[in-house]
C-alpha cells in the first residue's frame, strides 16, 4: 500500500468532464438551492418552499442508496434485492437516537422511556438501547450494523456460491423476514408505529427550516464522499476485479482470486453506504417504521439503477432522481397510476434500453458527432 | 477408495519408495465420472519438474476433465492428484490452487470481455490478491513496464486499450496465452492453445512455448489435436483414450503404436 496512491487516483484526469460536472453539482446543491430557499422572497417565482428541499434532501438519500446499490450489482453483478433493509436499518439506528433525545417531552413524560415502551408497561430500556443516547453511537451503529449484517449474509451466500436469481431471492426473504420480526411489539423498535414524533437532533428543532436546510445540505454533502468513495473502489485493481466477477465469475478463480471476497468487500462497503443514506433519510422524513424493510422497496431500488444505467455510478444517481421524480409527480397527480408506470419503466429499460439513460444519452451524442 | 500400495500420506516427510518422489505433478487412478459415464478412468500421469509434455486424444478422451480435475474445477471421484510430491490438490478450491502456482488456458478462450487487453494483463500479473491488497494496489513502472514486454511478446502491443471481447479469435488465444505469462506460474495447463489460429500464428505459438520450456523452471502441458503442431514441439507425447492412458512416448512411436492407429483410425 503506497500512500501517493489515493490522492493521485482520485485527482488522475482521466475524465475531466466528470470532475466539472461534480463541481456543477456541488454549486448547484451546495450554493444555489440554499440561496434560492433563504434569499429569495417567499413570493418570488425563484423561491425554493422548504418542503421543496426536504423533498430534495430525499432524493439525495436515495441517489446514495442508488450509488450503494450500483456498487454491487452494477460492479459486482451481484443483484441484491434486500438493499432497503440495509438503508432501513441505518433509519432505525438515527431514529433511536431521536427517540432517545425526546427525553422527558414525550406524552408520558418518562426520561428514561420511550413513549411506545411506556405503553407496553416496559419497566426499563432494553439492553440494545443502551448507547444510543449518544448521537457516535448511533452514528456507528447506523454504518456497523448494516455492514455486519451484509458480511454474515454475504459469507454464507458467497461461499457457497449461491449466485444469480437464488441469491435475489434470499436477499428479499432477508428483507420480508426483517419487516416481520420489526412489526412484532415485543422486538422493541416500536413495532407498527416504528419510531417517530422526534423533537430535535443534537439540539437542532427538526422543524425548523434551518435544520431541515442543514440536513438537506449534509445529505449533498454525503452524497459526494459516496460518490467519491464508490469511484474510488472501482477505478482500483479491486474494481476491475469485481467486473471480472460479474463477468466471469468462474474464471476469476483460475487467475487466484477469490470471487467470496471481492464480492463480500463490495456487499459490505455497499451495505454501510445504504446505512448512511438511510441515517440521514429518517430525520428529514420523520418516521421509520417497519413498512420500509417491504420487499417491493428493495425492488424499486434495483429499478432506479436500471433506468439510470448500471455500472456507471453516476447513473444510479441520475436514475434516483428521474424515477422519484416522477414518483413525486405522478402520486400526485394519479397516485393509482404509479405502480404500472413503475413496472412499464422496468420493462421497457430492461428490453429498450439496457444501459440506461446514460446509455440513451452516450447513443445520441454519438449520433450528433457522426452528423457533424 | 485409495488403492493401498499407492497410498501417499499427505503432509508428512516421504521415504525413498514413494511414487510421487521427484513429480510436480502426480495423477494416480484418477476417475471421474458424470452420471454414472466415466470420462476419467483410473487415469495416471507423471509429470517430471520443467519438463513439457503434449496430450492428444480423440474427442471426449477427458483431456479437459483432466485438467479440470488438476485446477480443482471437477472432484475427482476417486484416485490421487499430488502437486510438487505432496500438495493434495482435490482439497484445494480453484483460487488456491491457482496460487499455489499452477496456471491454466482454458480450451474456450476466456478473457474479460469487459476490460481492455491491458487490463486483463494486470489482472493476472503476479501480485497480492487479496481485497484491500487490490484496493490499494498502484502499478509500478517496473510492472507497467512487465506488462507492456508481454504485450509486444504476444503481439498485442498496439491492442493495449482495446476492449479484449473485441479481439478476434486467434487474439484472445494470445491474450490468454499472455495472461499466463503474467501469472509467472511453475505449472502451465494449456488446453488446445493454436485451435483458430493461422499457420504462422501456430508457429510463432509453438515458438513460445519451446521458449517457455527451454530453461527448465516451469512444466508445461499442452493439450493439442494439431500434429504438426504437436511434431514442432518435439516433447513427450501421451495418449488418452477413454479417460486413460492408451500410450506414451515420442510421437513417432505413438504414431507406430498399433492401439493408437486403432482409435483414431477406427473412428
Ligand atoms: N460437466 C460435464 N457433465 C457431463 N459430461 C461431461 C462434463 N464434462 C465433460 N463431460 C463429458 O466427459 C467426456 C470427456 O470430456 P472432455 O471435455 O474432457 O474431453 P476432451 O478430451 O477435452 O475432448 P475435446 O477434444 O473435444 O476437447 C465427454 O464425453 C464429455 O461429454
Ligand atoms: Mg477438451
Amino acid at each position: 500500500m503506497n500512500a501517493p496512491s489515493l490522492s493521485a487516483r482520485l485527482l488522475a484526469a482521466d475524465d475531466r468532464r466528470l470532475w466539472l460536472g461534480m463541481a456543477g453539482c456541488a454549486i448547484a446543491f451546495l450554493v444555489v438551492v440554499p440561496m434560492l430557499n433563504l434569499a429569495m422572497p417567499p413570493d418570488s417565482a425563484l423561491h425554493m418552499p422548504n418542503y421543496m428541499v426536504t423533498l430534495l434532501g430525499k432524493y439525495l438519500c436515495y441517489a446514495t442508496l442508488a450509488l450503494a446499490m450500483d456498487l454491487v450489482w452494477g460492479y459486482c453483478g451481484v443483484l441484491s434485492l434486500g438493499h432497503g433493509a440495509f438503508f432501513a436499518l441505518g433509519g432505525y439506528a438515527m431514529g433511536m437516537f431521536m427517540m432517545r433525545s425526546i427525553g422527558a417531552r414525550g406524552v408520558y413524560g418518562n426520561a428514561d422511556l420511550p413513549d411506545f415502551m411506556v405503553f407496553l408497561n416496559w419497566k426499563e430500556l432494553p439492553w440494545y438501547w443502551m448507547g444510543f443516547d449518544h448521537f457516535w453511537f448511533a452514528a456507528l451503529m447506523a454504518l456497523a450494523v448494516p455492514g455486519a449484517l451484509a458480511f454474515v449474509f454475504g459469507w454464507l451466500a458467497f461461499r457457497s456460491r449461491i449466485t444469480g436469481v437464488y441469491l435475489s431471492i434470499i436477499t428479499q426473504a432477508m428483507t420480508y423476514a426483517l419487516m416481520l420480526a420489526f412489526f412484532r411489539n415485543e422486538m422493541g423498535f416500536g413495532g407498527n408505529n416504528g419510531l417517530t414524533d422526534f423533537k430535535d437532533i443534537l439540539g437542532f428543532p427538526l422543524a425548523e427550516p434551518s435544520t431541515k436546510l442543514g440536513l438537506y445540505m449534509l445529505s449533498a454533502l454525503v452524497l459526494g464522499l459516496a460518490f467519491l468513495v464508490a469511484r474510488f473502489v472501482v477505478t482500483s485493481k479491486l474494481g476491475r476485479i469485481m467486473m471480472a466477477v460479474r463477468d466471469a465469475e468462474s474464471r476469476v478463480r483460475f487467475l487466484g482470486y477469490s470471487p467470496t471476497w471481492v464480492k463480500l468487500f463490495g456487499f459490505t462497503l455497499s451495505a454501510m453506504l445504504a446505512g448512511l443514506a438511510g441515517a440521514l433519510y429518517v430525520p428529514q422524513v420523520g418516521i421509520i417504521n417497519p413498512s420500509e424493510f417491504s420487499p417491493a422497496n428493495s425492488i424499486e431500488i434495483a429499478i432506479w439503477v436500471a433506468v439510470g444505467g448500471r455500472g456507471t455510478l453516476v447513473g444510479a444517481v441520475l436514475g434516483a432522481f428521474a424515477v422519484n421524480g416522477a414518483k413525486t409527480w405522478l402520486t400526485g397527480a394519479a397516485p393509482e397510476l404509479w405502480l404500472f408506470l413503475l413496472g412499464a419503466l422496468f420493462i421497457a429499460v430492461t428490453l429498450g434500453l439496457p444501459k440506461g439513460l446514460l446509455g440513451l444519452w452516450g447513443q445520441i451524442r454519438r449520433k450528433e458527432k457522426a452528423h457533424a | 477408495m485409495l488403492d493401498d500400495k499407492f497410498e501417499v500420506q499427505v503432509d508428512e516427510p516421504h521415504g525413498p519408495g514413494v511414487p510421487a518422489a521427484g513429480s510436480i505433478l502426480y495423477l494416480d487412478g484418477v476417475s471421474v465420472s458424470f452420471d454414472g459415464f466415466k470420462a476419467l478412468n483410473a487415469l495416471s500421469l507423471i509429470l517430471a519438474p520443467g519438463e513439457l509434455r503434449t496430450i492428444v486424444g480423440p474427442n471426449g478422451a477427458g483431456k479437459t476433465t483432466m485438467m479440470d480435475v488438476i485446477t480443482g474445477k471437477t472432484r475427482p471421484d476417486e484416485g490421487d492428484v499430488l502437486f510438487d510430491e505432496k500438495v493434495d490438490l482435490t482439497r484445494l478450491d480453484e483460487s488456491e490452487i491457482a496460487n499455489l502456482g499452477i496456471g491454466r488456458k482454458f480450451q474456450k478462450p476466456t478473457v474479460f470481455e469487459h476490460l481492455s487487453v491491458f487490463e486483463n494483463l494486470e489482472l493476472a500479473l503476479k501480485a497480492d490478491r487479496g481485497a484491500f491488497a487490490t484496493l490499494m494496489f498502484w502499478l509500478s513502472g517496473e510492472q507497467r513496464d512487465t506488462i507492456d514486454a508481454t504485450m509486444a511478446r504476444i503481439g498485442l502491443a498496439d491492442k493495449s486499450r482495446h476492449l479484449a471481447g473485441a479481439l478476434s479469435h486467434g487474439q484472445k488465444q494470445w491474450l490468454e496465452i499472455g495472461m499466463l505469462l503474467m501469472q509467472d506460474q511453475r505449472l502451465l495447463l494449456l488446453d488446445e492453445p493454436v485451435a483458430g489460429m493461422t499457420d504462422s500464428e501456430t508457429e510463432a505459438t509453438a515458438q513460445l512455448i519451446l521458449d517457455l520450456a527451454r530453461d527448465g523452471s516451469r512444466s508445461l502441458v499442452v493439450v493439442e489435436h494439431d500434429m504438426e503442431f504437436v511434431r514442432a514441439l518435439g516433447a513427450k507425447v501421451t495418449v488418452l483414450h477413454e479417460g486413460s492412458v492408451l500410450a506414451e512416448g515420442t510421437l513417432e512411436t505413438i504414431q507406430a503404436d498399433s492401439k493408437v492407429i486403432e482409435v483414431y483410425l477406427g473412428r
